[in-house]
Formats: structure tokens, sequence, C-alpha cells
């Protein structure tokens, strides 16, 4: 491409961003850019972000099914009536004001040979260099009838927060005082480790308040709390006594909705409430594109720059990356996945070499109304990976409301981060 | 007029060899703005806002955290992962951001 072309064509894609920031949703869909970003997520928000604000000559194209961010993190606590769907949700205008074209429509197929990502609507959006951040999809058939009991509002996962999140609520709010609410965990890997412990903790406060006779039993298919094991559990014993159980080595392998049954290998266990999280692999579209590498599951990357190991072009980011040594599936590391991208697009598209960049982990997790537990981590390039710095990182001391303050600020600090 | 070119190649790689080690600041520094806000502009209250304040401050106070004469919740633990190279790199990139 000659220079005044390029200056030409990021000009327009400044001017139709601008335009896309007066008119809204009414904008019309580019044919090109030069890098196109699929999914609105922590990794693909920060990445759209952190490009233009690094380098604003680059135009920029977000592909996004739905009109709002809904943060998983801090959705738990909307589960125990402490926070609210509107606290977690929060709309792409903030990108649109960087200059971000935000494009709301499905990415339903990706042509890596003529670099151009098809639209469910019609249409394609050819690139210089794409950005898939496709957070999970559910192996559903891993566990028994869970579809169609899914299908009848009988189970439900609410592991993407949304409208399962609002549903879950619904329904433990409409249950009986004396009822058993029913946790199933999937084997690690999964979203967000801490994340079965920390809702765990926020129905039991739920339950304890307004429903005392009521028990939550926790079916975890992995030996023990993946986790924060120690907080998690001094947390449990001290605070939730006879409300929460917490049994480990109970793989959910079947659910039936008829009879609100999780089978596990050895045993049914009948509940009022049925919370099973499937498994889970990296989302569709990275399927679609021949990204995934490992187990059928996750995407492996080279994490100087986070391009796929797969398809040259292509940065995957987020919770669909086959995680480096004790690197968490969570909000922070997508949110660092992205900068990681961004730096290495910008510096590719302006000829210069990508160095690889140090990375900071933290995950905060609720155990009650004001009290949180942490654990963090600082990850750097050795030659061949990121791996944890030697004698950094750690988890909290004890659960304290000095962690809970710093949690509600992380979450508030990190939605601006990744969205504004 | 060969002197000034001489001059003129050497500043170059000068000032491009800076904006490569700028980069490489400001991408470590990054990963700070999920708790400190992008560029180190605080969002909220609860935690310190890095950017304008003064370098050697910054660097003193992750040197303290780092070697556990000032207590925290979580900065002891992150500052364990840097060197005072980055640590004092870092702390002249916040410096330098407007507040």
């Amino acid at each position: 491409m000659k220079r005044r072309d390029f200056l030409k064509l990021s000009g327009a894609g400044m001017a139709a961003g601008s335009l896309a920031g007066l008119a809204g949703c009414a904008s019309a869909v580019p044919s090109k850019a030069r890098v196109v970003v699929i999914g609105g997520g922590f990794g693909g928000a920060t990445a759209a972000k952190y490009i233009r604000h690094w380098d604003p000559s680059i135009d920029v194209v977000l592909i996004e099914r739905d009109t709002s961010f809904v943060s998983c993190p801090i959705s738990n606590l909307v589960l125990a009536g402490y926070s609210s769907m509107q606290e977690i949700s929060h709309g792409y205008d903030g990108l649109r004001r960087l200059g971000v074209q935000v494009v709301h429509d499905e990415a339903v197929a990706v042509d890596a040979a003529k670099k151009s990502v098809r639209l469910g609507r019609g249409g394609d959006i050819s690139y210089e260099r794409l950005i898939v951040s496709p957070g999970i999809d559910f192996n559903f058939a891993e566990v028994q009838g869970y579809e169609a009991a899914m299908k009848d509002g009988r189970v439900l996962h609410a592991w993407k927060a949304g409208a399962q999140t609002v549903e879950l609520r619904r329904q433990l709010e409409q249950m009986r005082d004396g009822g058993v609410v029913l946790l199933s965990v999937p084997l690690a890997p999964y979203r967000c480790p801490p994340g079965p412990y920390e809702r765990a903790s926020m129905i039991a406060a739920y339950l304890k308040q307004a429903k005392p006779r009521s028990k939550l039993l926790v079916l975890d298919a992995n030996p023990d709390v993946t986790s924060k094991a120690g907080l998690f559990k001094r947390a449990w014993s001290d605070l939730y006594a006879g409300v929460l159980e917490y049994r480990g080595n109970a793989k959910a392998v079947g659910v039936d909705g008829k009879t609100m049954t999780v089978k596990l290998e050895v045993e049914d266990v009948k509940g009022d409430v049925l919370n099973v999280v499937p498994p889970h692999r990296a989302g569709n579209i990275a399927r679609q594109a021949g990204l995934i590498t490992t187990n059928n599951r996750w995407c492996d990357v080279d994490w100087r720059t986070m391009e796929s190991k797969a398809v040259k072009g292509v940065h995957v980011l987020g919770d669909a990356t086959l995680s480096a040594p004790a690197m968490p599936k969570s909000g922070s590391m997508a949110n660092n996945h992205a900068k990681i991208a961004a730096a290495a697009v910008v510096d590719l598209l302006n000829g210069r070499a990508p160095e690889p960049v140090k990375i900071v982990n933290t995950c905060y997790s609720f155990v009650s109304q004001k009290e949180a537990i942490r654990v963090s981590s600082v990850h750097e390039w050795d030659g061949n990976t990121l791996t944890a710095v030697k004698g950094s990182g750690g988890v909290s001391a004890a659960r304290s409301e000095a962690e809970g303050t710093f949690a509600w600020s992380w979450a508030r600090t990190i939605w601006a981060d990744s969205l504004t | 007029m060969r002197i000034s070119i001489f001059l003129f190649v050497a500043l170059a790689c000068a000032a491009s060899g800076a904006q490569a080690q700028d980069s490489a600041t400001r991408n470590m520094a990054a990963a700070c703005a999920i708790c400190h806000g992008t560029d180190g502009r605080a969002v909220t209250r609860d935690v310190v806002a890095l950017a304008g304040r003064p370098r050697e401050d910054i660097a003193a106070q992750l040197r303290a955290f780092r070697d556990g004469q000032r207590p925290a919740t979580v900065m002891h633990q992150i500052a364990k992962g840097y060197t005072d190279q980055q640590i004092d790199a870092m702390a002249a990139w916040f410096a330098a951001q407007k507040r």
C-alpha cells in the first residue's frame, strides 16, 4: 500500500469512527479496517481501546453481538442481592469515543487466507491483523441431559453474566425456605478459578439471611477447592456452617430436569435449584477459525504477541487461550493479554519488532457482603512462555473489609480501563 | 555537511532507541492500570493516583513495599515481581503522565 493511500484510509477510518460515535447503531458497517477485533469482553474491548490509545492512526473495528458488556466479576454479588445488573452492565460508547467502530453483529466465519471476517447479517470485513477474544462456550454433551433441562429452565450455568444471572437470582428468591441449592463445579481449567467458591459464599450468605433452613451443596468435580482454598474454607466454617456443605471429587455427569436431579458418577443428588456449570472450551468462533490447538478445547499462542500458533496474523486473547503455567482464566488476565496484543499489533503495523511484556494478575473474591480475599501474580517471558516471577505474588493474609473495598475499586477501575 | 549528517543519523538512532525503551516501559506500566487506572489516572479514591506523582516518591514506595518496610494488602506481593531498574523506569513513566 502506498503511504498516501494508507493516510487516506486511516483518515476515512477516523471519520467513520467519529460518525459512528454520533450516529450510534445506525452507522454503516465498514468493509475493511487495519485491525478487526472479535468479541467485546475484557480481552477484546481492552485490545480495541489500547490500539487506539497507543496509535490513533490505526482504524479498529470491534465486532460484538451484545449492545452491553455485562461483567462476570461482581455478578455473583447480584445473586445475593448485593449488586444489580445495572451496576455490572456497561455500554460501548466509551470505545466509540476513542474512535473504535463498534459493529453489533456476530462474527460467524474467519477466512485467514483472504484475511476477512464474515458477519452473521451478511457482509465481510477485511483486516491486516485480527484479534479474536471469543470467551468460552460449553461442552454441554459432557453432562447428559443438560441442554434439554436448560431449555426447560430447570438448570442454569449463569457462567456468562446476563439473562441466566437474572434467572438464577429469581430461582433463589422463589425457592422455599428449607430447599436445597446444588452448585456443580467443572474440572479445571475453567473460566475464573475462584468464581465457583465466591458464588458458593454469596448463595450461602443469601440463604443464611433470607432462608435459614435451606442448604447449599457444592459438588466439585475437582478433588479440592482449586483457588484460595484455605481462605474460602476458613470463611465457610466461620460464616456458613450448617448452610454450606462442600464435596470434592463429585463430578456431574448428567442432569434430569423432570426429577430435579444431578447425577454424579456414583450417586444422584436432588435439589430445588440446579446451578450446574458444564466444562468449557474456547468460544465457537475460535473453533470455526481453526484456532483451537489443544484437547479440542483451547488456543495455544505465542505469549510475546498473543499470535495464534495455528493461524498467522490472528491474535487470541483471554479465557480461550491454552493458559500459560499458573495463569488463571480471569478478567485481569484477559485485559493484560489484550495489552500484549495491542502493543504487538501497534509495533507490527509500524514496522517494529514486538518485545515481550510483563503482566500482572489480581483476582478478588467476596466471601461475605463486605469481606473479600485475593490472589495475585506477576508473569514474565522466560524465553519460552510466560511464567510467574519467583518470590512474587500470593494470597490475602486473611479475609477483610479492606480487601472488599479494593475489590470494588478493582472492578470499577478495570471496567473503565477496558471500556473507556 | 558530513558531520551534520552524521549527527542527524546519530540523533535519529538515539531517538528511536529511546522510543523503543519508552514503549517497553509504557507496555509494562499498562499492567498497573487494572487497579490504578489507564496511564495511572485513578478511577476511585481507594487507590493511589500514579499519574504525575514525583518519580522519587513512586520508586521509594515500590521499594518499601518490595522490601517489607511498608505494610500492604497486595503491593508487597506485586512489587517483588520487579527489578530496581524496572521500578525506576515505571516511576519515571508515571511521573511524566498527565494527572
